[in-house]
């Protein structure tokens, strides 16, 4: 098939507009917004200019961009070790322990600043009872700041968890991006730069320095608004795009698509661009399978961790307990089943499933019926009713936060969770390093972790294995339950390290190793190629049936067939083996051709053709690495059906993965998996 | 629950200087049809419901619709977005009906000043744990 090529034949060339600075941060998520805080109260005593580069409006970007009920990564009383020993094992034992324990003893930082700047957190009462923000606030309960020690602020939030703080988070993200907007600007003024704050602009692609190998020097992208394009030069680059969905058929393919557990914008944009430039990724074969309520996606932990509700299947028994199960589960995976990890619950959700006994049935009914009979035991009739009036208002408020269409979804079927029990069931596919999940990037450590191998630091913490390039939040890998405080605090930390890395390179001009011109064409060509053939069919532009392009649409739908059919989706019950894995990956190769032959009628379209490319990459970097990995690491999320069991001799190790873009190959490797905490 | 606009309220955001539910979506998907002056969802589909549309809408004109894969018609959740606590109204199918008001900020929108007593820098811990605020725990 004859190669496309965008000569400006068709469409009209873009201006290029040519912006340089210092850091560049890609993504507007929590990530970002914490390196831009952090970063700023370096780079400003020495004029270090700082460019944030959002693909939309940051009041409202990212994972956060709903709200969220909760904050799940808040050290307080615990110890930082137990934190690291939780993180291991719900991972299957292998992690970045230095990483982990880095994030935990940076994070409370980030929590203290956002009740600072005005999210309200939940606090205990003189009663026991949780008050909210407004409540803690009339009662004079102190702000987390303030109080004396950790052993104060252990005793006044609210836990859900071990881990886990509740807060009314609505505007949890605007609250963080305005902290962030107000950097940017005092890093405008600081530096006389008339603005570093683009949003609306896509990044398609890293650019690599002409004269440093292995050293990054920028990015270019476009404008989904108007007809331009953007490349920044900048010395050292944060990439924080979020993570990848929808790379998987999603189990509802109509117009409830969109309605994924993480959000549906995350187009593993940070995983290909990142892989593209040349950085080493690590743990690409692990996805999360988030069990939720079934099509709402609306969070379950709340439900299981505060409210203590339990989960059955349909004879009204605890797959978890489920002896049969169990003893099965040993045999192939050992240990790990003891540990109950979030991996081996899916893992026995699905043999209740498999057997017969579906639907799960969460008990929120029974939950809510236990708590209201505990409350009318201590405070009497009157009292008890009105504190279990208020627990209702708590259990839908976490739904109203952060899954509106979870309450909908009630709503339509009238169910009332206290007289109603909600069905689960295990989703789609997901790749993210942020939260129960730890696909990303292999990072320098922060070197000062005993017993770290010497060779995991390499100057700068959070550094990937290009030069100049950091990563944080979904894209750092092996380094997972960072969630939403854990993204800021570690976006805080590689933000100070990049900042540490330009004083260190202050004479380094950046230069571009591409052709502008070539790069520019190479982003428009999908608007060429529709301009060019789009009259050759009758077909109008929401049918497109043409022999000559692919909407961007239908590429992704044949992207989710491959996928969930080869590399074990749900379709397969996320089982798949070797020889369906390299079937699947012939088909991807063609599906990469075709990305050559993509159109686009529109700015919006352009946008989603870039971002399903993004996700054909993350998809061959995750098959390309279960491959790999002759095992499965993590039953539950996915089975090598031909390799059915965790194999620790051979095993226990990181699996390193590196795209040679040049030559289309990938090359893989084992690094050593070391123990730092016992 | 992919997000509708309502013909009759939408007015197009002309007097406002950007249509402020194709500014806010995350997801690049509301968009202005400019013959009629009227915003719509372009791609319902691609929809995560996050509501952000419906919350910013100055005239009210967006409401969500349950996404037709799985969600029985009848039943409605709206929000009203102050500027430090949100009212939810919940119409269930059967018509019950549930209100809910929940904080969503404790401070002025705007009010941030996110250095204020900050200390300067010590750029001779760049290097090392911690932020230029804050000592990283030791266990």
């Amino acid at each position: 098939m004859e190669k496309e090529t965008c000569t400006f034949s068709y469409c009209e060339k873009p201006p290029v507009v040519e912006h340089e600075t210092d850091f560049l941060i890609i993504g507007g998520g929590m990530a970002a917004c914490g390196a831009a805080y952090e970063a700023t109260a370096w780079a400003n005593p020495k004029k270090i200019r700082i460019t944030m580069v959002d693909k939309a409006a940051t009041d409202r970007s990212g994972a956060v961009a709903m709200g969220l009920s909760a904050i799940n990564t808040y050290m307080g009383g615990n110890k930082i070790e137990d934190y690291v020993k939780y993180v291991r094992n719900d991972l299957m034992g292998i992690i970045r322990e230095d990483l982990v324990f880095d994030l935990g003893r940076h994070v409370d930082d980030s929590v203290h600043k956002f009740e600072e700047w005005g999210l309200p957190i939940w606090k205990k009462g003189d009663d026991g009872f949780s008050l909210d923000g407004f409540q803690a606030r009339d009662a004079g309960k102190p702000m987390l700041k303030d109080c004396k020690d950790d052993a104060e602020r252990e005793s006044v939030v609210v836990r859900s968890g071990k881990w886990q703080i509740m807060i009314n988070g609505e505007s949890y993200k605007v609250i963080v991006a305005e902290a962030a907007k107000k950097a940017l600007e005092a890093n405008r003024q600081a530096t006389g730069v008339a603005q570093n704050h683009f949003e609306r602009v896509f990044i398609t692609r890293l650019l690599l320095d002409a004269n440093n190998p292995n050293t990054i020097a920028g990015a270019i992208g476009f404008s989904t608004r108007e007809n331009k394009v953007y490349v920044f030069r900048a010395k050292a680059i944060l990439l924080v795009p979020g993570g990848c969905v929808n790379v998987f058929r999603p189990r509802s393919v109509g117009e409830g698509m969109g309605r994924t557990w993480f959000p549906v914008w995350n187009s593993g944009s940070g995983y290909a661009m990142g892989a593209i430039a040349g950085a080493e990724l690590v743990q690409m074969e692990n996805r999360f399978v988030p069990a939720r309520f079934k099509d709402g996606y609306g969070p379950v932990g709340a439900w299981f961790l505060f409210f203590k509700a339990k989960a059955t299947d349909s004879n009204g028994d605890d797959y978890c307990a489920n002896q049969e199960y169990i003893a099965e589960a040993k045999k192939r995976y050992g240990k790990y089943v003891d540990i109950m990890g979030t991996t081996i619950r899916n893992h026995l959700m699905m043999e209740a499933m498999i057997r017969g006994k579906a639907p799960i049935w969460m008990h929120t009914d029974k939950a809510m019926a236990a708590i209201g009979q505990l409350f009318k035991e201590k405070l009497g009739e009157k009292e008890g009713a009105k504190k279990l009036k208020h627990l209702e208002a708590e259990a839908w408020e976490d739904f109203l936060d952060m899954t509106i269409g979870q309450a909908g979804m009630w709503a339509a079927n009238n169910i009332e969770p206290d007289k109603y029990p909600s069905e689960i069931i295990p989703s789609e596919p997901y790749f993210l390093g942020s939260h129960a999940g730890c696909a990303g990037f292999w990072v320098s450590g922060p070197g000062d972790i005993p017993g770290a191998p010497a060779h995991w630091s390499w100057g700068y913490n959070r550094m990937s294995t290009v030069n100049g390039l950091f990563m944080a939040g979904d894209t750092c890998g092996a380094s997972g339950h960072k969630f939403s405080s854990g993204s800021h605090a570690e976006g805080r930390i590689a933000g100070k390290a990049a900042i540490a890395y330009i004083l260190d390179h202050m004479d380094f001009k950046p230069t571009i190793k591409e052709k502008i011109d070539d790069l520019v064409a190479e982003i428009y060509l999908p608007f060429e190629i529709y301009e060019k053939y789009k009259t050759y069919t009758t077909s109008p532009n929401h049918i497109n049936v043409n022999p000559y392009f692919i909407k961007p649409d239908q590429f992704q739908k044949r992207l989710m067939k491959i996928s969930d059919e080869y590399f074990g989706g749900v379709g397969t019950w996320f089982k798949t083996s070797a020889t369906m894995i390299q079937e699947g990956l012939r088909r991807l190769q063609l599906l990469k051709e075709d990305a050559n032959k993509l159109a686009a009628s529109n700015l919006h379209e352009l946008l989603r053709c870039w971002e399903n490319y993004h996700r054909v990459i993350t998809a061959e970097a995750h098959a390309r690495s279960i491959l790999f990995r002759e095992e499965s690491r993590y039953p539950g999320y996915y089975y090598r059906a031909d390799k059915d069991f965790i194999d620790d001799d051979n095993w226990k190790c990181f699996t390193i993965a590196k795209y040679d873009a040049e030559k289309d190959e990938w090359t893989l490797r084992k690094e050593p998996y070391v123990q730092l905490f016992q | 629950m992919p997000s509708y606009v309502i013909t009759e309220k939408c007015d197009g955001c002309k007097a406002q200087d950007k249509t402020a539910c194709q500014y806010i979506c995350p997801h690049d998907l509301m968009t202005l049809d400019r013959e009629k002056m009227k915003a719509y969802n372009q791609e319902p589909e691609q929809c995560w419901e996050c509501y952000n549309c419906v919350k910013i809408c100055p005239q009210q004109a967006i409401e969500v619709r349950g996404y037709a894969d799985y969600i029985p018609l009848g039943g409605s959740v709206y929000p009203m977005r102050g500027t430090d606590s949100i009212m939810w109204t919940i119409k269930f199918r059967n018509g019950v009906l549930k209100r809910f008001k929940f904080p969503i900020r404790l401070t002025a929108e705007g009010s941030i000043d996110p250095y204020k007593g900050a200390p300067e820098p010590d750029y001779s811990k760049i290097k090392q744990p911690g932020y230029f605020n804050y000592e990283a725990k030791k266990a």
